[in-house]
């Protein structure tokens, strides 16, 4: 370990090592934010996850207590532990953040999305995208003779599942909130 | 009792409310009104600076050497734009500053109106928290917040964008008594039974260390106090990193030198092979810890830290203590005086040993310049001819700002003024006039390459006009010095783009800013020279020719573990042809 070899300038000695220290499984943790409703709170936080290299996989935001000015953003994320225990400590220590829960390890929590699907067809596959509507307990919302607009509200693997079966039906569109959701329990 | 006024006068309202004396700034068109209420009042200063960058960095000179928050005062859309850099230093180094930014009228925001800029959108990810105010009644209130964000919890720039209309408004102003500062109380004491756990680890530890950083000096000077003592009643080694130099005396008996990448060999050796860490207001930065995987691999980690997100960010800890390093050093040395005051005496006297082995390497040894001034050799008789008075140190960025963080020494807090986390170049001339302004009979230098200098040399001229008496000390090689060292090293000594080309002469151009320069080649003129320096009653450029191809060691490369140190060939170790591990 001497500057003497090294100074020889040989390109074999990288100084550059960008190994990835502890490499953990990654899991999806949905987190509940109340922020105070300002302007700009909810790029602030969007940005700390670009800005950072987080993942967002569901994102929703609105205000829950008008007369505090609270907001309530849900957000569904993926990473290894330790940087679940990064977003959250990295969101809690905002200045407009009041809290910050894990739900998903604070105990068990109920989770819902609201979708609207758009499906286009005639015939048999018309007859069993209704079919499939009334076992997923989806409802119509508008419908015309060669379409229907479903609307469901579920965890999301519930619509994930709806949706899948509604692609060879003629499934056109579909629009989704992202999660909301709330721990179990009082 | 109500006040009515327009927003304009609310700003200075707040400033004056809030204790400041000083504001930097830079008017234009969207600050007008505010730079109409500043001329008619005399209660706060203004200093006109050449280029926003320097207005921002100066509120930091004057923050980190005070204590006290920094305010800076810029326009629209360009002046904005050029804050950015002195916003994300203050970020990285934790330091309180304020910034105001006037911003185009509300009804044309959005409009691509004529410099106009989304100052909050550019400026959300390098400030603390920042704020567009759009009703002049919410303005006074904003001010006060922002102070109370600025200097509550970890410290760090928050900014204020102020529409000119809003600036024109008239509305009743909030003193900062009513002000809400609301939820945001982060906390300051730390939880009881994690320190005892702290206590008991290092009452039975053989090779503890302390590991300090600027979150002791953040913390205010009582932090400091509390700290010397810890270390010298409990005899444990200290370290620093770069931004904590001064919270525990260089002359203390503990001190054992700064650590990280140009850090002392005994001290990163300390700390790889410690068996308790104690890091106290420090945040394993990637120049500290080297290598992760490698990071000091037998000791359990204890980390004091105000912020919760430094915690385990990159180093697991066994012991997380969330608070302020005043608060938490209060009581851990309470419980630790309550349980006895024990130490493991055998443990500590063969760890000081062993550190006192590894000094004996003397890492910092250089070979003397027979005709030419070895940077080294150039601090060190700065030091000498400084010592004992009252000194402030700023430094730019690169091989000068290590030199200088080695053969400088600091036994007080808030008088060491570099930027760490940014590494902004361009930093130290405006630092150091902020300083200045802050201690206006303190002794101020600015140690810097003369790469670094020229990025912001303009500033000679806000030296010059507000009577700051400060010394630009250049340690000149010619060279982007430390781009140049890492090309020696570790690009097969192609030297791209490393040279500083066209300089301009630095004598010559102190007078033309009608300052005094003075120039320094031969080592022994040095002397007179810096006690010309230092007589001379106003600003001076001090253009010291040095060794253009001097290394700065010891070294860790980058991702290298701290064992796998580069030492000087001028080392005792290698002369005496001992091998190292
Ligand atoms: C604004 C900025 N640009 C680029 C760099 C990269 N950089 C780090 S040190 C350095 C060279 C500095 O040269 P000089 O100021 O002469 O100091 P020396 O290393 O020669 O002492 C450069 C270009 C930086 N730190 N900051
Ligand atoms: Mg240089």
């Amino acid at each position: 370990m001497s500057a003497l070899n090294i100074k020889k300038g040989s390109t074999s000695h990288s100084a550059y090592d960008l190994r990835d220290s502890h490499s953990q499984a990654e899991e999806s943790h949905t987190l509940a934010v109340i922020v105070e409703n300002e302007p700009g709170v909810l790029a602030r936080v969007i940005g700390l996850f670009s800005g950072r290299g987080y993942n967002i996989d569901s994102l929703t935001v609105a205000e829950v207590d008008h007369t505090g000015h609270r907001s309530r953003i849900t957000v569904v994320t993926r990473g290894t532990p330790s940087v679940i225990d990064q977003i959250e400590a990295q969101l809690s220590r905002m200045v407009p953040v009041h809290a910050v829960h894990d739900l998903t390890a604070e105990g068990p929590s109920v989770q819902r999305e609201l979708a609207l699907i758009k499906v286009a067809g005639k015939g048999d596959a018309r007859i069993e995208a209704l079919r499939l509507c009334e076992i997923f307990r989806a409802k119509v919302v508008d419908s015309t003779l060669e379409s229907f607009v479903f609307e469901m509200t579920g965890p999301p693997e519930k619509i994930d599942a709806f949706a899948d079966l509604m692609r060879p039906l003629g499934l056109k569109e579909i629009a989704r909130t992202g999660v909301a959701a709330l721990s179990r329990g009082a | 009792m109500t006040r009515s006024m327009t927003g304009a006068r609310m700003v200075v309202q707040a400033l004056k409310d809030q204790g400041v004396e000083v504001v930097f700034g830079y008017p234009g068109g969207a600050v007008l009104p505010i730079y109409d209420e500043i001329f008619q009042q005399n209660d706060i200063r203004h200093i006109l600076v050449r280029h926003e960058q320097g207005a921002v960095h100066m509120a930091e000179g004057y923050a980190r050497s005070t204590g006290k928050p920094g305010v800076a005062l810029v326009t629209s859309g360009p002046g904005a734009t050029n804050a950015v850099t002195g916003l994300t230093d203050a970020l990285m180094d934790s330091i309180p500053i304020v910034v105001l930014t006037g911003q185009v009228p509300t009804f044309m925001i959005g409009t691509d109106g004529f410099q106009e800029a989304d100052t909050v959108g550019i400026t959300r990810p390098c400030t603390k928290m920042n704020w567009l105010v759009k009703d002049t009644a919410k303005l006074a209130e904003t001010i006060h917040q922002a102070f109370h964000v600025a200097t509550h919890g970890r410290p760090g720039p928050v900014l204020i964008d102020i529409p000119k209309d809003v600036q024109f408004a008239n509305a009743e102003y909030t003193p900062p008594q009513k002000a809400k500062v609301d939820h945001y109380q982060p906390r300051v004491k730390g939880d009881i039974e994690a320190i005892t756990r702290l206590v008991e680890m290092l009452e039975v530890a053989e090779r503890p260390i302390l590991y300090t950083g600027g979150g002791v000096i953040n913390s205010g000077k009582a932090a400091s106090q509390l700290l010397r003592e810890l270390a010298d009643a409990t005899g444990i080694p200290v370290t620093s990193t770069l931004m904590g130099l001064g919270a525990y005396p260089a002359s203390g008996k503990g001190w054992i030198g700064m650590l990280g990448m140009h850090g002392l060999y005994e001290a990163n050796l300390a700390m790889h092979g410690c068996d308790l860490m104690i890091n106290i207001g420090a945040r394993f930065d990637d120049r500290i810890t080297g290598r992760i995987t490698d990071f000091s691999p037998k000791s359990k980690k204890v980390h004091i830290d105000i912020d919760p997100s430094s915690i385990n960010k990159v180093i697991r800890v066994d012991v997380p203590i969330i608070g302020d390093v005043g608060h938490v050093l209060e009581d851990v040395l309470k419980v630790w005086k309550a349980r006895g005051r024990k130490v493991n005496k055998a443990g500590l006297a063969k760890w000081w040993a062993q550190i006192e082995d590894w000094k004996r390497v003397n890492c910092l040894a250089y070979a003397p310049g027979e005709k030419t001034i070895k940077p080294q050799y150039a601090l060190q008789r700065l030091e000498a001819l400084t010592r004992g008075r009252d000194r402030y140190i700023a430094t730019e960025v690169g091989q000068h700002q290590m030199w200088a963080a080695q053969f400088l020494s600091f036994d007080e807090p808030n008088r060491w003024m570099t930027s760490g986390g940014l590494g902004t170049m361009g930093y130290g001339l405006p630092a150091s006039i902020g300083v200045q302004i802050a201690h206006p009979e303190a002794l101020v230098i600015n140690v810097a390459g003369e790469a670094s200098w020229l990025m912001n040399m303009q500033e000679m001229g806000t030296a010059m006009q507000f009577r700051a008496p400060v010394k630009q000390f250049i340690l000149n090689n010619e060279r982007l010095g430390m781009v140049r060292q890492w090309q020696e090293l570790l690009h097969g000594e192609r030297y791209s783009s490393s040279w500083s080309e066209s300089l301009p002469d630095f004598v010559k151009l102190a007078e033309a800013f009608g300052c005094k320069g003075i120039k320094v080649s031969d080592p022994k003129d040095l002397d007179d020279a810096i006690n010309e320096m230092l007589a001379y009653d106003g600003p001076v450029i001090f253009d010291c020719l040095v060794e253009k191809h001097e290394n700065c060691f010891p070294m860790i490369p980058s991702g290298k573990p701290h064992n796998e140190m580069l030492l000087s060939a001028d080392a005792d170790a290698f002369k005496s042809g001992a091998v190292l591990v």
